[in-house]
Order: structure tokens, then C-alpha cells, then sequence
């Protein structure tokens, strides 16, 4: 494995993780922009522009971008984030350029308003298909509760009224801001040809303006607060919870994942032999997610309706244990060697290295190896560990429940 | 791309099947069970959820807690499912800890406590399972759709019903483990870094005195429901269509697959093209081969909102009556390099390796390798396919719906 980097000069960057015994590659343009950067009156843009770019450039009709990709057997997506908007490719080595050469077209879209309509069509079916799954959405109304106006808290969706509302030209304006040469960069991870894909994409890309687009980073100022949203049509009733956390340039999230695992792992964690394994709940699960400037620890829960005072009780208990008492040195070693099995495991595909690549590159500029992430997972300790909980305590949290239930007390 | 699968059957008929790959790290096994829900005695649907829930509450000298904190302590990632022929249990590892790791699924699997007083707890976690499909009305029609396709018991669904899971006591817990818990046609499938004669020797010690028990045939007698329509208060219409087609082990397979991936793989693919890209109806619409042993079906789903859903299935079913006409030498092309391309990707995960060899071994009694696949995938011409699709165009189409209003069916429809 070796790392390369290169600097176009209109400020694109190149970086790749190349690995001679993978049998595939994957590539990748990330593009930083989410919808922490997006203004009310583009809510929901960036996501959209995500589709659009599938739906044909100067060069490439719609049918011409999906039948090109099909043809090189790529397996390809994309994604919205809060801060990230991703466009992938994973192919056989010999379709380096092929892939490079679609996903750079694609990345300079036509938007043409027919297109623009008939897509919007599909982003609303996509709004209605989550109104439909009881605690989607949710996540949005957890975040705008706890943070308030914060950037982080903007919906990656938007609503069927802000994507109804929205015109070509609108996202045109937005497009130009963000898509440029020195606000996205390409990723690549595993059978790749360094020095070829440095021309490929200079090649098509050199001309691409910059445009030193600006990122608010707010320090993010949260207030615990308590809500229930009534579903009648829900079966189960769900509990989503949400307390800060290390960011993403923060040492401490090493000590976080681990804590996280050692609370609220699918398997064998404190949530699991107190919710799950007595049958209290269907899942229960605590999980730590980093953002630029910003972190979150993320409880979530589904129960039967009747039983959730109760659960919110066991777990607002489990969470003041913690805080009380730590973790054990059995806990933290389980936690480690279970979070460090999955490194290693998920580290064969090119694609998963593609993403830590990536997304190392997107949050921090900083390229680290299996080994790198192995090391500051070994290093973390049960005091630094006590040191995240006094400076995140988890009880200190906002709660959604959504359901049946018409009223819910809080747990006091 | 050239790797050996090497096979052995025990005494006691459980088989053992690996492919043995040196350059990787990690390792996968898969235990392929004849435990499914097909099984379930009459007003217990849900039993064979319930054992398997209740397998991993203690096994041999360990308690829960212990058994699964030496799973994790020893990196093992792992998970469970019941169908309707099989259970399924899965892990995989970094290399050195595979033994180990087998050595805590042989007490899990031969030596469960399955704890009276547990019970209940196993039970709510099946009861809770089972509620919250309300909550995913695309997997509930779905879960219709195959009850109302295959004869009982085939489209059951492993979850079970409330009834049953409630009725269900310890005795029958233990004697469903007891008489489908059996190493004949039990398959184990292991990929990655490993040797395969220890693996072997480490089977044999681990499985060999493992006893046999009475051949045991599925329970039939639930029915099958009927009617196109479910209601069902939702934003969404869903929409499912299924027909019959040839299962696996069939020689023809991979011409009624192709035939599928025409329609279905990659977004250049005829369902996605027409509904959605062309006609923006959803967001979702796919279809996929679904195939037991001995049958098989095609099974489509689209979800669109509710005053869009005649037009989604129209345009659904129209693309299935012309897939019987044929398809383009070019939709065939581009369908092998997305083959092609999964193939070689297959090649980088163990654990997609160690699933794959379990099922090749369940439906043929052999395991293919990758490269075998992919000759058989380079002898697909769309002359060879379109004299399948002339043979065996999608009939027998049957619709079912779920959502706020019931959708006329269009001709030729069931």
C-alpha cells in the first residue's frame, strides 16, 4: 500500500491509496458541500444537484451517462451528506479512465429544465417514501431541537415544499459556487495507476475555475429539549436521542467510538444486555458520528408503545452510570478488539478504503493507514474515556419520540 | 483468479466446502441449517425465529455473556437469519482467530442452553420483530407478495405470527432444535486464509460425533392467502408483481438470470429506464430472481405516491410482456461487464465467497468456483436468451398492492 497526493494547479486535489494485490479499484469526487451550506432558501439543493448530475452534460445525454457506466460494469453511486457530496465508481482496473473520464462529465451537468422537472418528480417520491418509514425524518427534527439554526441541523432531504419551490436557476447559482476546482478533490483506493490517473483527471479538469468557496463552522451552541411527534399510523414507538460529542478534528473521537461501542454496540454492549437481551426493546443502539467543528453521540430505540417511559428511564439510567463510573478495563479491551476486527475486515475491499480515504482527506487533509487507525484505537484509555464523558456528558441530550403514543412523559 | 474448492463430507452427512485464498487477511464461514420456518408445526409460525433467538442465550459451558464477549474479544463479526428452508450463521475473522471462532458456533449450534426462564424475553424480541414490518409497508408487501406466490409452506415468512410466537412454550423450543438442529444437510462453507487440512481435522474433532436424526419433511396446512389489495394508511402505494421462472439448479438458469438483469441490473436496465428515469414515477422500482430449490419466482416492487400508482403498475407490467419479445445484443453486453466486474469483486470479501460456496453447495451438491461462473456467464448470447424468453415469456403474472387504494388490474393480470 502507498499513499500519493498531487495539487493541480487550479487547486484540485488528487489523493489515492494504491494497493498492486487488489483485483479492483474505486474512485471518487468529493465535492465539500452538504446541506450545512445551504441557505432556507435552497433547502434541500444539494441533494437535488446530486441527481441532476446523473441526467447528462454537453457531451452525455442521461441515458448516456447510465448505458457508459453499465458498459464498463461499474458498480456507482452517489451520496448526499450534511457536508459532503460524493460520486463514486468501483471497476476493474482497465476501466480507469473509463470511470475517471464519466465522472469528471458528470461533475459539469447541464441542468436543463426538463431534466430539472421530471427529477423533482423523483427527489418528492423519495420525501414521501421516507414520511412513510415512522422515524425517518426524525433525525432532521432531533437536530433542529438540540442545535437550533446550527448549519449541521438543515435537513439533507428538504421538504416537498422548499424542492418544490426550487428553480434551475437557483441551483445553477449554487452549483457555481460549490462545484469548484479547490472545493472538491478526487479519492481513489486500491489497483491504481497513479501517475495515469494524476493526467486523466488533469485532463479533463484543469480548466475548472476556483472559486475559495467559504464554509461557515459556527461553534455549535445545543439546548436539551424534550418532544413528542404523534404518528397514529406507527406500530412501534421510536426514540432517537441526541447529546454532542467530538468533532472531526478532535483527538478524543478514538475515545468516543470506543465509548459508543462499549454503551450502545448491536452486540454485546450495555444497551444490549439491558434493553435488548431481556426483550425490553427491539433495538437499541448508541453511535458516534463526527462533523467539521461538531460531533454527536446518537441514541436510537424501538420499542412497544406502552413500554417507552420505561426505556427512556433505563437508558437515561445507563447513560448516568456511565458518567458516573466509566467503562471497565474488560469493557474498553472488548470494545477495541471488536472496532479493530472491523478495520482490518472492512480494509480487503477497495471501496471501504476508498471512503476512510476520502473521507480522512475531507474532514482532516490528512491520509492514515489501517495501522495509523489500529495504533490510536490500542492507545485510548479508560481515564481518556472518563475525560470524553466529563466534557460530553450523555445525559445531557434532546429526545424525539415518535409514535402511537399521544403523550410521553419524560424521564425526570 | 484461479482458486481451489475443496470438499468432504462427514460421516454423519454434514459437508464441509472451502476455497482456500492465501493473500487475505481475513476469513468467513457460513453454517447453512435445515431449520427454516418451513418447519414450523401448525399454530407455531414463528418457532423457528424463536429457537433461533433462543440459540444465542448460552451455550456449552458459557453463559450468554461469555459467549458472545469471547466471540467479540476474539474479533469475530457475526449474524443470524432464519428463510424458509435454512437458518443461516455466519462469522467472519482475521485468520488466526477461525478455530476458536468455530469452536464457539459448534457449542452454539450442538449444545445450546436454550433457557426456560429466558423465554419470554426470546419471545418479545420475535413479537417486537414481528410489529415493526407495520412500520416498512414496502417489506410488508413484499412478504404478501410471496405468501400469495409459492404453496404453503414456501412463502412463508420466517417472522411468524403473533399467535404462534405466543402460543410457543420452551418444550417446543428444544424439540424444535432437538429434531432440526442435525448435521445431515447441515452445510459448512468456510473462504479466506486457511489450511484445509487442519480445517478439516478441526471439523471433524468439533462435528464428527455429532449424531444424526430422523429426516424430517416440511409442515404444510397454513394455506395461502388470497386478493390483489392490501389497505393500508400510507402516503405511498406499493406495488408488487411476481411470475414464475426456474430455479437455480436448473440448467437454464443463467439464461432466465440474464433475462432479469435486463430488466432490472444497472441503471441503464428497462425498469429503471422506463419508470423512472424516462417517466419519473418513483424512486424505487426493481426486480430480482428469487429462487428456493425446487422453485423460483421473478419478484418486481415499485412505491410511488397514491394517484401515480395505476400508471407505475401499467408501465411495470407492459415492460415484462416485452421482455418476452426479446432483448439487444447490446443490453447483454453491457449486463456481462456488471457480471464480470461483481465476479472479480466477489473475489476481495470472504464473506460474500464463504455465502456463496454454502448455497452453490445447497442447490447443485457442488460449488462453483468464480471462474466457472464466468464461463458459464460468457456462453449467454442473446440468441440463447431470447429462445428462453420465447419458451418462457413472464406469464402468470400475479399482482398485489398495499396502500390507500386498490389499483385496477391491467389485462392479461392476475
Amino acid at each position: 500500500m502507498e499513499f500519493r497526493h498531487h495539487r493541480l494547479e487550479n487547486g484540485l486535489e488528487i489523493v489515492a491509496e494504491t494497493n498492486d494485490d487488489a483485483h479492483s479499484m474505486s474512485v471518487a469526487f468529493l465535492v465539500r458541500t452538504g446541506s450545512r451550506d445551504e441557505a432556507d432558501d435552497v433547502a434541500g439543493v444539494s441533494h437535488f444537484l446530486e441527481h441532476m448530475c446523473f441526467k447528462g452534460t454537453p457531451r452525455r445525454s442521461a441515458d448516456d451517462v447510465n448505458r457508459e457506466f453499465d458498459e464498463i460494469g461499474a458498480h456507482y453511486n452517489a451520496f448526499t451528506s450534511e457536508e459532503c457530496t460524493a460520486y463514486y465508481a468501483s471497476v476493474l482496473p482497465e476501466y480507469q479512465e473509463a470511470s475517471v473520464d464519466i465522472l469528471a462529465d458528470i461533475l459539469r451537468p447541464s441542468l436543463r429544465p426538463d431534466d430539472f422537472d421530471m427529477e423533482k418528480k423523483v427527489i418528492l417520491e423519495e420525501i414521501q417514501m421516507y414520511l412513510d418509514q415512522p422515524p425517518f425524518g426524525m433525525d432532521d427534527r432531533l437536530k433542529q431541537l438540540h442545535m437550533g439554526r446550527h448549519p449541521l441541523a438543515r435537513s439533507v432531504l428538504g421538504t416537498s415544499d422548499s424542492v418544490g419551490a426550487l428553480t434551475p436557476m437557483q441551483m445553477r447559482t449554487y452549483f457555481d459556487s460549490r462545484y469548484a476546482a479547490d472545493n472538491l478533490f478526487v479519492a481513489a483506493a486500491g489497483k491504481v495507476d497513479f501517475d495515469a490517473l494524476v493526467e486523466q483527471v488533469a485532463k479533463r479538469c484543469s480548466n475548472w475555475h476556483p472559486q475559495a468557496a467559504k464554509r461557515h463552522v459556527p461553534p455549535a451552541a445545543s439546548t436539551p429539549k424534550f418532544e413528542v411527534v404523534h404518528r397514529p399510523t406507527a406500530t412501534q414507538q421510536y426514540v432517537l436521542q441526541l447529546a454532542d460529542a467530538p468533532s472531526s478534528e478532535d483527538d478524543d473521537r478514538y475515545a468516543a467510538k470506543l465509548l459508543a461501542t462499549v454503551i450502545g454496540d448491536d452486540s454485546g454492549s450495555r444497551f444490549y444486555w439491558e434493553l435488548v437481551d431481556p426483550g425490553l426493546v427491539e433495538t437499541a443502539s448508541l453511535g458516534h458520528y463526527e462533523y467539521l467543528g461538531a460531533g454527536m453521540f446518537y441514541t436510537w430505540l424501538s420499542c412497544e408503545p406502552d413500554l417507552v417511559e420505561d426505556n427512556l428511564a433505563r437508558i437515561r439510567d445507563i447513560l448516568g452510570e456511565v458518567e458516573q463510573s466509566g467503562v471497565t478495563e474488560e469493557e474498553l479491551r472488548q470494545a477495541k478488539n471488536k472496532v479493530k476486527a472491523r478495520v482490518v475486515l472492512g480494509s480487503e475491499r477497495p471501496q471501504n478504503r476508498l471512503f476512510n480515504v476520502g473521507g480522512n482527506w475531507l474532514q482532516r487533509r490528512e491520509y492514515r493507514t489501517v495501522a495509523d487507525d489500529i495504533q490510536s484505537l490500542d492507545a485510548v484509555t479508560i481515564d481518556q474515556i472518563r475525560i470524553v464523558l466529563k466534557k460530553y456528558p450523555l445525559t445531557v441530550a434532546s429526545t424525539v419520540t415518535v409514535g402511537p403514543r399521544e403523550d410521553v412523559r419524560g424521564p425526570t | 483468479m484461479t482458486t481451489e474448492i475443496l470438499s468432504q463430507k462427514l460421516t454423519n452427512g454434514m459437508v464441509l466446502v472451502g476455497e482456500p485464498t492465501r493473500s487475505l487477511e481475513s476469513v468467513a464461514f457460513t453454517f447453512l441449517l435445515p431449520s427454516g420456518c418451513c418447519y414450523d408445526p401448525p399454530q407455531r409460525a414463528g418457532l423457528a425465529s424463536l429457537t433461533g433467538e433462543m440459540m444465542l442465550r448460552g451455550a456449552g459451558p458459557r453463559d450468554s455473556r461469555t459467549w458472545i464477549s469471547d466471540l467479540e474479544n476474539l474479533g469475530v463479526e457475526r449474524g443470524e437469519s432464519v428463510g424458509v428452508a435454512q437458518a443461516t450463521y455466519h462469522g467472519a475473522t482475521l485468520k488466526d482467530n477461525l478455530y476458536a471462532g468455530l469452536g464457539l458456533f459448534a457449542d452454539l449450534l450442538r449444545r445450546p442452553h436454550l433457557p426456560a426462564d429466558q423465554l419470554d424475553a426470546g419471545r418479545n424480541t420475535c413479537l417486537q420483530e414481528l410489529r415493526s414490518i407495520d412500520d416498512e409497508p414496502s417489506h410488508k408487501l413484499m412478504i404478501e407478495l410471496r405468501r400469495r406466490q409459492y404453496p404453503d409452506p414456501w412463502g412463508r415468512s420466517s417472522h411468524g405470527d403473533g399467535v404462534g410466537l405466543r402460543a410457543a412454550t420452551i418444550d417446543d423450543v428444544r424439540r424444535f432444535h432437538e429434531q432440526h438442529y442435525r448435521p445431515e444437510n447441515t452445510i459448512l462453507s468456510v473462504a479466506g486464509n486457511f489450511d484445509w487440512q487442519r480445517l478439516c481435522d478441526t471439523v471433524e474433532q468439533m462435528f464428527g460425533d455429532w449424531q444424526p436424526g430422523a429426516a424430517r419433511e416440511p409442515v404444510t396446512g397454513n394455506g395461502r392467502p388470497t386478493g390483489n389489495y392490501i389497505p393500508f394508511e400510507s402516503n405511498q402505494s406499493h406495488v408488487g408483481v411476481a411470475y414464475p421462472t426456474i430455479p437455480y439448479k436448473h440448467p437454464d438458469y443463467f439464461q432466465a438470470w440474464a433475462a432479469v438483469g435486463v430488466l432490472s441490473s444497472g441503471s441503464s436496465s428497462r425498469l429503471f429506464t422506463e419508470v423512472r428515469e424516462k417517466r419519473g414515477l418513483c424512486y424505487t422500482v426493481y426486480a430480482s430472481l428469487h429462487t428456493q430449490r425446487d422453485r423460483a419466482s421473478v419478484l418486481c416492487y415499485a412505491g410511488t405516491t397514491a394517484e401515480r400508482a395505476q400508471e407505475t403498475l401499467n408501465v411495470t407490467v407492459s415492460e415484462l410482456q416485452r421482455l418476452g419479445k426479446g432483448i439487444e445484443h447490446s443490453e447483454l453486453s453491457r449486463l456481462k461487464a456488471r457480471i464480470k466486474s461483481s465476479l472479480i469483486m466477489q473475489q476481495e470479501s470472504t464473506s460474500a465467497r464463504s455465502g456463496a460456496l454454502g448455497r452453490d453447495w445447497y442447490h447443485l451438491g457442488h460449488a462453483r468456483s468464480l471462474d466457472e461462473v464466468g464461463k458459464l456467464v460468457d456462453a449467454l448470447s442473446a440468441d440463447s436468451i431470447n429462445a428462453f424468453l420465447e419458451a418462457n415469456p413472464p406469464r402468470d403474472l400475479l399482482v398485489v398492492t398495499l396502500g390507500p387504494e386498490p389499483l385496477e388490474l391491467p389485462n392479461g393480470v392476475s
